[in-house]
């Protein structure tokens, strides 16, 4: 799969194509030190700057959308799983933050507003009360989403279920988490979901210079992920990730247990939508079951897909253009942004599947020879995950 | 007694439901390994084709009646176009159809929103299948149920029977068993992967119009059944027609029975968990067909 190693270096750290003496490692650590030194700056030093306060809360809402994408990048574009069921996982977390933030507006002994209104409950339910301490709650918006993705996936990959069957599960939890979600209204905020969170640790949302310190920690959660990310895919543990992907009975020949492969890269994958659910809900003010369903669950791919699979940056860069090209395109045209969300599904899937990272790579190495051959000789970075 | 009838009867009109929208997605999922979340918008074309023979023909027994073929080649040519179009290219990476049908079903879905509207609409249902029949026992069954059940059975005997006695028939079963070798015998492979697309897709259009007895008809009627749909054939196992049958009514049971117990979204769920606890049984399904491939 030396494709797939040769694109993801030219994207990630613009290494030159390995026809020339490899650099070494030392030098591979420094050019991404160097990037993360850019991609710090700007976010923490240009974007600030440049943009409205409230361009830059949409930013923050990019952000918590390219860290699910961070996720995903690992399990679909690494490990071959294509995983439709992220919505979940943001749920989740999401929740878990939003019912904190909700009993802490609320105050000690209070219970959150619509409760009363739709539920007319007496007490609190048993299941909300721990999330009254953050040092349950916080934890909880990564762990509760791992430990599902630890039982689903150990249950699934165990079984050696994959491909589109286990693509067709996790889009199947997404839709019985919404469903669950709505019918329990008074407990959960139903459709609404649990919406008008004012507070975040004693600091009120509502205030710009909240909302700023919202977006740095948000920006400074991704570059952690994207850190983390990187050491996943480059130490072994990336190589075999890679390898069970592309022929998972020759791994398990060799004595490896691609389950447990697998599954690492799942969990990963769900704590990250976690952590971008929780942060959501304090940049967005709402969670609810409209964000975390089959739909938004597919459309966290398409980012993901249209900047490039199987590489560190393209799966951020492709979720931060998806979701920043709906804002500006749904505010002029409403209807129409719903066609060019089909047709980039279409056309990047189909005639390039490995994204707009893949053809910055192609672009180069074709130069000068048959400029248009690249269309047809795009390959599908999965390998022969697929079939 | 008579309540456990009456809930196995609605199980088995819930499980009769889940056949008809499954069983054009056995052939295009089951058989050919094409993941079309297309598929329910092929059942929304369906649902829209009754609507709009009921604008022209407004006795509605008869607009029924010439809606069932009618949509049956309106969503075939459907999926034959999109066969053409993009699936033919994606057949080595059948993951990738997913995304690619996805995209084509968010179109699809736009376009039904630019054309009728966003709003539901409504058909008239033809008198005879509006009214209950009362059985000894207290038990009354809706006749549309009744009508969607024997829709089912005639679909899935037709489609048994096609694919059995037919040169077609036989001919996709060679193209599914072993395609390089139907190949290699002669057959047209390309021409069969269509004519499978174009019955499979068909079959939605027909789910479509018996789905019009049932409930509103809307540009997003389809994304909540093909869920549902996929489900079914995953547990039921690829390429095989009877564990499709057999997995919609079981399923239809359980939903029933869980919706009775307790409330429908916790029933959904039940479903879901006893879905995962049915693939640790068989990972692959109730039937599959023997291979002897590594993957």
């Amino acid at each position: 799969m030396t494709t797939v190693a040769r694109d993801s270096r030219t994207v990630v750290d613009s290494t030159p194509p390995p026809a020339k003496p490899a650099a070494g490692p030392s030098r591979h650590r420094f050019r991404a030190a160097a990037g993360f030194a850019f991609g710090a700056a700007v976010l923490f030093a240009v974007a600030p700057l440049v943009l409205s306060d409230f361009r830059l809360s949409l930013l923050a809402k990019y952000l918590c959308v390219a860290m699910v994408a961070v996720g995903i990048g690992l399990a679909w574009g690494r490990g071959g799983m294509l995983a439709l069921g992220q919505g979940v996982f943001f749920g989740l977390g999401g929740y878990a933050m939003a019912m904190h933030l909700k009993l802490a507006d609320a105050g000690p002994g209070n219970m959150p507003d619509f409760m009363l209104l739709y539920g007319q409950l007496d007490e609190l339910p048993l299941w909300w009360r721990p999330f009254a301490s953050p040092w349950f709650a916080l934890p909880a918006t990564v762990l509760l989403p791992m430990g599902v993705a630890f039982v689903l996936g150990s249950l699934v990959f165990r079984r050696r279920v994959r491909g589109a069957y286990f693509a067709i599960l996790s889009q199947a939890l997404a839709a019985a988490m919404v469903i669950l979600l709505i019918g329990q209204q008074g407990t959960t905020g139903g459709t609404n979901g649990l919406t008008d969170i004012q507070g975040f640790f004693g600091y009120d949302l509502d205030d710009p210079v909240n909302q700023r310190m919202v977006y740095f920690i948000i920006a400074g959660t991704l570059l952690a992920l994207l850190a983390l990310a990187r050491h996943l895919m480059q130490c072994r543990y990336g190589e075999l990730l890679v390898a069970v992907r592309d022929g998972e009975e020759r791994v398990r020949f060799l004595g490896y247990d691609p389950a447990g492969v697998k599954l690492v890269a799942y969990v990963v994958a769900a704590g990250m939508a976690g952590l971008a659910g929780a942060l959501f809900v304090p940049a967005v003010g709402i969670i609810s079951p409209a964000m975390i369903g089959i739909v938004p669950s597919i459309e966290f791919v398409i980012g993901v897909a249209v900047g490039g699979r199987a590489t560190l940056l393209g799966p951020v860069l492709g979720a931060v253009a998806v979701a920043w090209a709906r804002t500006a395109l749904s505010e002029r045209f409403p209807g129409g942004w719903t066609y060019l969300q089909g047709l980039l599904f279409v056309v990047v899937v189909a005639f390039l599947p490995g994204g707009l990272a893949s053809l910055i790579g192609l672009l180069r190495r074709d130069e000068g020879k048959r400029r248009f051959g690249w269309l047809r000789r795009t390959r599908c970075p999965e390998g022969q995950v697929s079939s | 007694m008579t309540v456990l009838i009456g809930q196995l009867f609605t199980g088995v009109s819930i499980g009769a439901v889940l056949l008809l929208i499954a069983l054009g997605l056995a052939l295009t999922f089951g058989q050919m390994g094409v993941i079309n979340m297309a598929h329910g918008e092929f059942i929304m074309a369906g649902a829209y084709t009754t609507y709009v023979l009921q604008q022209v023909i407004t006795a509605a027994g008869w607009s029924l009646l010439i809606a069932l073929p009618v949509a049956f080649v309106v969503a075939g040519a459907m999926g034959v176009l999109l066969e053409y179009l993009l699936i033919r290219r994606l057949y080595a990476r059948p993951l990738d159809t997913l995304l690619v049908t996805w995209g084509v079903s968010l179109i699809l879905q736009q376009l039904a929103r630019d054309i009728f509207g966003s709003p539901n609409v409504q058909t008239r249902a033809p008198q005879l299948l509006t009214g209950n029949i009362a059985l000894p026992g207290g038990i009354t069954v809706a006749n549309n149920r009744l009508f969607i059940l024997a829709l089912a059975a005639a679909a899935v005997a037709a489609l048994t029977v096609g694919l059995r006695v037919t040169p077609l028939g036989r001919r996709i079963r060679a193209v599914v068993q072993n395609r390089d070798l139907a190949a290699v015998s002669g057959i047209p492979t390309a021409r069969v992967d269509r004519m499978t697309f174009f019955i499979g897709s068909g079959l939605a259009g027909v789910a479509g119009v018996a789905l019009t007895l049932l409930g509103p008809i809307g540009p997003t009627m389809g994304t909540n059944l093909i869920i549902d749909a996929f489900l079914v054939v995953v547990v039921g196992g690829i390429g095989q027609l009877k564990g499709t049958v057999i997995v919609a009514f079981a399923l239809g049971v359980l939903q029933a029975t869980g919706e009775y117990l307790t409330t429908l979204s916790v029933a959904k769920v039940m479903v879901f968990i006893a879905i995962v606890a049915f693939l640790q049984w068989r990972p692959q399904g109730m039937f599959t067909l023997r291979t002897r491939s590594l993957a």
